[in-house]
């Protein structure tokens, strides 16, 4: 199967327009083969309506669809080498987990359909369950089983719409983990949307993080959590603090100044972007210290809440100004902070990041807690 | 929950005082669903069971009215009834079984667009479906003879189109009339019974899932493909239900045939209505009825076997 010939996808300028409504703004993207791609937003965000369009159930108002240099945008769904596994999984209630799976290899007449469907149920280890009904399987499985019956088919690209969100926690780790196993085994290129940051930073190789149907950053998932550009983006990946702040002078070893409720801290250059004076300054919960470390970023307030979670405790520390800072340390056996104590607060100058202050900070901070 | 548990958690409530106190409530409990049932299997016992007893044991009489009956346990009034009227039984399951067919034909689409399409005009469509039922079963009748009658404008257009030849071809009239022939009983039949197809088909298609015809598509199924192979088994129950209801009471109908059809069409309700009301041979009518109670029942009974009814659930 390594000789198939897939080729990149690529949405070119693609739209959607439901009425007065626009669920996605024109959107250029590329998908590499072979890659694991994550579609991460809110809800109605449209990355399941991007998703539809690539898989053929929905028409997109303007733009193109390719893979490799085939042009798909005018094929049906069952035209197209793309498979999807639905968020209800939409299994076949009538036929058994095996006939699910051969389903589609006997649309286009495979031969070795049942032979083929049986080892794909053994790669998502069902083999002993193929004769029984969906119905009479576990949530996890009947999961399993969709994700079987759409790589059975090794499609181009195979699309994932939240194939996690009906499983409870314990079972959605562990299928995050079999299914970033499953993608490097067949190879395919899987585009998983989803709402869990966690989930998409810990099995994709690139997240597109989407709000209000456009695009706001693209990229690996460290870069993104270390470089957000937008405060969406740092408040819906992850938690940040940010400070209200204006830059001072370019000036210093790589390093920029800036003021932040009279406090004189500094950021490195490159975290900056150019030509922006007024800032909101980000650091990471866990890029903060207890303690003076020595260096130029320094602050004080009072810890208004202690919270330990066995591998980090979380602290909240209220600035004179009235915000409070989140600081996660972790257990590594030094000194806690109690409530209502007076604590210093340190960080590196490369560990903050600077975004255009004319952004809400709160923007996509909220709207994770709507999920669970 | 807590107010059920309460006296039993109690320490002080001693275990015999616990026992007396659930058994009359568990004993009520396991006698309500037969009370309940009681209204109803009186019913069928007084309804069904004894004018089945009856009608069996008067078709092993032997006598005429104005002598009276007697009992003499005359098989033979069994083998007469089959070999006078063996025609008309078979030409009411042929009849029946064309009815039921074309109203699946007509009642599928319609069902699927109702239970599928409709949006909010599904409540209005339903009540037109079962509309025909709000005039009596022969006003319906008489109106289709009316419809279907001489120089009606049916029968001019079908004349001017020359349907009637390919009707006549076919069989199914033996004139350039549409009255009194196979074609207005079939069509009779269909018409009357279709709304016991639409129903069931109606309730099995509205249930379907329609991310599952997404899903066939999703994995190369063409339209047609996912409606053979998703659709139509996912609707197989209200098939076995519509085509059942139509099927049963259109092979026992009488009306029909006696208002719309001819001397050639007579089907075996009309001979039992006859036999009945008329000639008085009640032996004989009571063991057409057993014949054809039999003949349905064997038939409906391979059909569901076929159908394969256990695994549509």
């Amino acid at each position: 199967m390594a000789g198939h010939e897939s080729g990149d996808l690529r949405l070119a300028g693609i739209s959607k327009q439901f009425e007065a409504f626009t669920a996605v703004h024109p959107l250029d993207l590329t998908v590499p083969a072979g890659s694991f791609f994550a579609l991460l937003g809110p809800s109605g965000c449209g990355k399941t309506t991007t998703l539809r369009m690539v898989a053929g159930l929905e028409e997109p108002t303007g733009g193109r669809i390719l893979i490799g240099d085939k042009d798909i945008t005018d094929t049906r769904a069952y035209q197209r080498n793309v498979n999807t596994v639905f968020q209800s999984y939409a299994l076949f209630p009538h036929m058994s987990v095996v006939d699910n799976v051969s389903f589609g290899l006997k649309r286009r007449g495979d031969k070795n359909a049942d032979r083929k469907a049986k080892e794909a149920l053994e790669l998502v280890q069902l083999g002993e369950v193929a004769r029984k009904r969906p119905s009479q399987l576990s949530g996890g499985m009947q999961q399993r089983v969709a994700l079987a019956r759409a790589i059975v088919n090794r499609p181009d690209v195979l699309l994932l719409d939240e194939p996690l969100g009906a499983l409870d926690l314990k079972l959605r780790r562990q299928m995050q983990i079999e299914l970033k196993r499953i993608q490097s085994e067949v190879g395919l290129t899987f585009i998983h949307v989803t709402h869990d940051q966690e989930e998409a930073m810990t099995m994709a190789d690139t997240i597109a993080v989407m709000n209000s149907g456009r695009v706001e950053q693209l990229g690996d998932p460290a870069t993104l959590y270390e470089h957000p550009r937008s405060t969406f983006v740092a408040n819906f990946l992850g938690q940040s603090n940010l400070l209200r702040a204006t830059v001072d002078r370019g000036e210093g070893n790589g390093v920029v100044e800036v003021t932040s409720h009279g406090h004189r801290l500094e950021v490195r250059r490159d975290h900056v972007p150019a030509g922006v004076r007024d800032i909101w300054l980000g650091v990471r919960p866990e890029k903060l210290r207890l303690g003076d470390s020595g260096g130029p970023n320094r602050l004080s307030g009072q810890v208004t809440d202690v919270s330990f979670t066995g591998v980090a405790t979380q602290y909240l520390v209220r600035m004179p100004w009235g915000r409070e800072l989140v600081v996660v340390q972790q257990n590594d056996g030094s000194g806690r902070a109690r409530a209502g104590e007076t604590v210093t607060i340190s960080w590196a100058a490369e560990h903050g990041f600077a975004l255009d202050a004319s952004q809400d900070a709160d923007a996509g901070a909220q709207l994770e807690d709507d999920h669970g | 929950m807590a107010s059920v548990h309460a006296p039993q958690v109690e320490p002080q409530a001693p275990a015999l005082s616990t026992g007396s106190a659930t058994t009359p409530a568990r004993r009520r409990r396991n006698v309500v669903p037969y009370v309940l049932l009681l209204p109803g299997m009186l019913w069928l016992v007084v309804f069904f069971v004894v004018p089945m007893i009856t009608l069996a044991s008067q078709s092993l009489q032997e006598g005429s009215v104005d002598q009276g009956y007697v009992f003499t346990g005359n098989v033979g009034v069994y083998g007469e009834a089959l070999s006078q009227y063996w025609e008309q039984l078979v030409r009411s399951i042929g009849y029946a079984a064309s009815a039921t067919v074309l109203a699946l034909l007509f009642g599928y689409p319609l069902a699927y667009f109702i239970a599928q399409k409709a949006g909010r005009w599904k409540n209005i469509l339903l009540v037109l479906v079962i509309a025909p039922f709000f005039t009596s079963f022969l006003i319906r009748t008489l109106a289709r003879q009316t419809i279907l009658s001489d120089g009606g404008w049916v029968a001019t257009a079908a004349k001017t189109t020359h349907v009637t030849d390919l009707l006549q071809l076919l069989r199914l009239t033996e004139n350039d009339r549409l009255m009194a022939s196979k074609f207005a009983v079939i069509c009779g039949l269909t018409y009357n019974f279709l709304p016991f197809m639409i129903l069931p088909l109606y309730a099995s298609l509205e249930r379907l899932d329609g991310r599952l015809v997404e899903a066939a598509g999703d994995l190369y199924a063409s339209p047609r493909e996912a409606f053979r192979h998703v659709t139509w088994p996912l609707s197989l129950p209200g098939v076995v239900a519509g085509t059942l209801l139509t099927f049963i009471p259109a092979a026992g109908d009488f009306i029909n045939s006696k208002l719309l059809g001819n001397t050639n069409t007579v089907m075996i309700g009309q001979v039992i209505d006859a036999q009945f009301l008329r000639v008085l041979n009640y032996p004989l009518a009571a063991a057409l009825s057993f014949v054809l109670l039999v003949l349905i029942v064997t038939l409906v009974a391979v059909y569901v076997r076929r159908a394969g009814t256990e695994e549509l659930v």
